[in-house]
């Protein structure tokens, strides 16, 4: 058994010890790095080890959780008794229980050992020639804000005293920079990024000219005029959009009556075109693991397929709660949160129309790049939206001019309602979770500028 | 003195060996900064006490700068050995001489002081708050249809000593609740949320913190009546208070000197420009009493202080912390801060706000003759380099004949900073902060905003009526 496990076992015990009835622990060790560099230097260079234990106390079925970062034995067993003090404050609620053991199967591939071999200066050269690709590639590119790669090596154990227990280990690293060009009237930004389970997956010239490119095709650009139209949304766009979809999708906002999808099961509710899964075991997916934050195994559910709407994802609790299985769906930030309903990583269905085809089919509207304010513009509650947004006019099936400072509005359900194709080429993008998708023509949304 | 200012955190003794350590590769500049903290954390939903948690972290991150690169390592824990693999590890990719850091000097601790430790609170004290708040709320109306409030306490203790001899440290309690409401009419949903916090002990919620409740949920029931919001360019007012955080997103962090030095602000060589009207005075101020963004050091142990950034329209300062001040041969202000020990400091805002004007609410209203009141924002966003910013209002209403009228959902905000801050034409003489917490880099800070009533000439909103 690894310290890890050991350390978890421990705290199940001292959490029964102080007067838990069921108790579970979650403990996770991560070693991490961050290169950070600008104008042909390294800025900064961070060396992270962290771990920690998260502990759930069940009294009856009144719950409490305390964590810490001490996995000392008298530190575990502080951390255990507050939690089961913390157990003793909540409400009794009927639902609240450990989940039963299951069968895990392993996922293996999880860690890619580049994580590792790869010194630090590799890493930084990778990390620069990001930022040489996107300088090299126009002379309007004048600077890089600043370009990132990082990494980081988690091993994550979970004992409960149902009898749950498991441990894996998984790797991930991601390289990014935004990119300014300078046109006329100011500067334009562009990201550009990659995600890969170790720098050995990544194309560091990849991510700097995605980044020029997409600080290139903004200079000039000038708002809008507000109309109803067509509008393409990129992948980085559709990933945010299917993020804000999953999360509406989760049991708990639909139990508790906050979600545009509450009781709307097996309803007609999307276009074909438009097809959603959940996959917490895709061999390529950042967020996959063989377990989820309470140790019930991850799978594959559907959400959304032929334009109806499937499930939902349930954790232990919202599915105590209907009656129903776990999906796996319990995700936590690490040892500091509670397990809650969230996805892993969300699969839009690709369809058969290439980049060109979109935009042709499109014919007149907006190819929008990138969206802000999605924390602020969004009601999860009812679906309605109003972001910021930025991108490119779509004028006789083809890429025009950029628009820039123009908000595009309209609901969550029925665009999914309205989404007319899928694009052929899909793409993981780390905004909104963790998500594959392609580029989505919606039918029309209202474009609000000047 | 030891555990109330924080310096029993690391001994002058220990923390001057660390410092030796992390420069014996080289380097000119070193620091160790630990940290304590401990919290609780419970929510009521459903009229139900859940999610209940108790936290308790502790570590240090040392880093070392060396020309422009800055080595950076941290670790869980305060063990002397801890500490000392810190050093290690963030000195490991130099390649130079042993540099000397000089001996500490006395310790500089000035905490905001507290009158009442939430942690010696019974929590049956703050559940009975939490069921107050949830009792007030649903009692606003039949149609307030789900409430839920949270609670939160947090006591971080830390300590910074670098290689100049500084050694400092701070206690510092923050408190906060909120309160949601969900109000439904058939199939109208709508929502309102509320907040107090203060960097303060329980003492704060000893005054009615129960009305944030009714105040939450009257704006849900507010929101029910109201019309989709018009789309177009307008004459715009701003609540005060939390509407601050439209100057927050739109010029202070165009103001934090990283952006200026790597050419990414819209207010790079601004210094001594007009940006604004002369009606218009701005500050940052870490020093403001009890509030929500204060501290009695910055986290790089710099004091906190109160810095004019915009005097009567003229743009007069930048935020920096220790990296950029030395860049630009200027004195830090105070404005170096960090998520926790696992971050490098970078220059934050602590408290923004526009200075109370002359102009009256009614008045900057009156003028209007078609228009938007945002009396306030669910959040905002901006790029700082395009100066492109949005914002998402959380309650909103027209303004028609000089009047304030029907209340609109679902509008955003959008513009670009140097337009809409030169757009500012009048400053009303109402005033007060609110808390936020600002994300950059992926580090999240408490932040104060805050002003009175403010008018923007123009600006565009992006509504859903058709």
């Amino acid at each position: 058994m690894s310290e890890l496990s050991e350390a978890t076992r421990r705290a199940v015990e001292a959490a029964q010890a102080a007067g838990a009835g069921e108790a579970e622990a979650y403990a996770a060790r991560e070693s991490g790095r961050e290169v950070r560099v600008h104008g042909g230097e390294v800025e900064s260079l961070t060396a992270a080890t962290q771990s920690g234990i998260g502990v759930r106390a069940w009294i009856g079925h009144r719950v409490g959780y305390a964590y810490g970062t001490d996995l000392s034995d008298a530190g575990v067993a502080t951390i255990a008794a507050r939690a089961a003090t913390a157990a003793g404050v909540a409400d009794e609620d009927e639902f609240a229980a450990p989940p039963a053991p299951a069968e895990i199967e392993a996922l293996p591939g999880l860690s890619d050992p580049s994580v590792t071999t790869w010194e630090t200066p590799r890493v930084a050269e990778l990390a620069l020639a990001v930022e040489r690709t996107a300088l090299a590639a126009d002379e309007r590119v004048v600077a890089v804000e600043t370009a990132v790669y990082a990494d980081s090596s988690e091993r994550v154990a979970i004992a409960s005293s149902a009898g749950v227990a498991g441990e894996y280990e998984s790797s991930s690293c991601f390289a990014y920079l935004q990119a300014l060009a300078a046109g006329e009237n100011g500067r334009e930004t562009g990201l550009g990024f990659g995600i890969a389970r170790g720098p050995a997956g990544l194309d560091p010239e990849g991510v700097g000219a995605e980044g020029a490119a997409r600080a290139l095709a903004m200079i000039g650009a000038a708002k809008p005029e507000s109309r109803a139209c067509p509008v393409v949304l990129d992948p980085t766009v559709a990933a945010s959009f299917a993020g804000l979809i999953g999360g509406a999708l989760g049991a708990n906002a639909v139990q508790r009556g906050r979600s545009p999808f509450a009781g709307r099961i097996e309803e007609e509710l999307a276009s074909p075109a438009f097809a959603l899964h959940d996959d917490g075991r895709d061999p390529e997916g950042p967020a996959s693991a063989p377990f989820d934050g309470e140790g019930v195994p991850r799978r594959r559910t559907a959400l959304i397929e032929e334009g109806r709407l499937r499930g939902y994802l349930f954790d232990t609790y919202t599915a105590n709660r209907e009656g129903t299985h776990s999906t796996g769906s319990a995700a936590r930030a690490g040892y500091r949160s509670l397990p809650s309903v969230s996805a892993s990583n969300l699969l839009v269905a690709s369809g058969e129309l290439s980049e060109a085809e979109l935009l042709q089919r499109a014919g007149e509207g907006v190819y929008v790049t990138e969206v802000a304010g999605l924390h602020s513009g969004v009601n999860p509650v009812t679906g309605i939206f109003s972001v910021g947004a930025s991108g490119r006019m779509i004028r006789g099936g083809e890429l025009a001019e950029p628009v820039r400072e123009f908000t595009i509005a309209g609901e969550l359900v029925a665009m999914l309602g309205a989404v007319e194709a899928a694009g052929a080429e899909a793409r993981w993008v780390p905004f909104g979770g963790s998500v594959r998708t392609p580029a989505l023509l919606v039918a029309e949304l209202s474009i609000s500028g000047s | 003195m030891s555990g109330g200012n924080g310096d029993g955190l690391i001994a002058p003794e220990v923390a001057e060996r660390v410092l030796a350590r992390a420069l014996a590769n080289g380097g000119r500049f070193a620091e160790v900064f630990a940290e304590r903290r401990e919290g609780l954390t419970m929510a009521i939903d459903e009229s139900r006490l859940e999610s209940v948690q108790a936290a308790a972290e502790e570590g240090a991150g040392v880093r070392v700068i060396d020309g422009a690169t800055t080595y950076f390592a941290h670790v869980d824990g305060l063990d002397p050995a801890d500490l000392e693999r810190a050093a290690d590890e963030a000195a490991a990719a130099l390649r130079g001489e042993r540099a000397e850091p000089r001996p500490l000097g006395a310790l500089f601790s000035r905490p905001i002081p507290i009158e009442r430790a939430p942690a010696d609170v019974e929590a049956g004290a703050k559940a009975a708050l939490l069921r107050e708040l949830d009792e007030r709320g649903r009692a606003q109306g039949p149609e307030i249809d789900q409430f839920s409030a949270s609670y939160m306490e947090a006591r971080r203790r830390v300590a910074v000593a670098n290689s100049d001899g500084l050694l400092a440290a701070d206690d510092r309690t923050r408190t906060r609740i909120g309160a949601q409401a969900v109000a439904r009419r058939g199939d109208v949903v709508e929502t309102g949320a509320e907040t107090l916090g203060a960097h303060r002990g329980f003492e704060l919620l000893e005054d009615d913190p129960g009305q944030i409740a009714e105040q939450a949920a009257r704006k849900a029931l507010t929101l029910l009546d109201a019309r989709p919001a018009p789309s177009g360019s307008m004459p715009v007012v701003v609540g005060g208070g939390f509407g601050g955080v439209l100057f927050h997103e739109m010029t202070g962090h165009g103001l934090e000197a990283d952006h200026i030095q790597k050419g990414a602000s819209v207010y790079v060589g601004k210094l001594g420009e007009a940006v604004a009207q002369p009606l218009l005075n701005a500050y940052d101020d870490g020093r403001l009493p009890g509030e929500w963004g204060s501290d009695g050091i910055d986290d790089e142990g710099a004091p906190t202080q109160k810095t004019l950034v915009i005097a009567e329209g003229e743009l007069v300062s930048y935020l920096y912390d220790h990296v950029t001040a030395e860049r630009d041969g200027h004195e830090p202000t105070g404005n170096g801060r960090r998520e926790s020990f696992r971050h490098l400091p970078i220059p934050r805002m602590t408290n923004t706000y526009i200075a109370p004007g002359e102009a009256t609410v009614e008045g900057m209203i009156e003028e209007v003759e078609n228009g938007f009141y945002a009396v306030s924002f669910g959040g905002g966003q901006v790029d700082p380099a395009t100066g492109d910013f949005v914002f998402g209002v959380s309650e909103g209403y027209l303004i028609e004949a000089g009047k304030v009228t029907a209340p609109c959902r679902g509008a955003t905000l959008v513009g670009n900073c140097l337009e809409a801050l030169a757009a500012i034409d009048a400053v009303a003489d109402d005033f007060w902060m609110k808390t936020g917490i600002c994300g950059k880099g992926g580090q999240k800070v408490p932040v104060g905003t805050g002003q009175g009533h403010v008018r923007v000439g123009r600006m565009t909103v992006g509504g859903t009526a058709r």
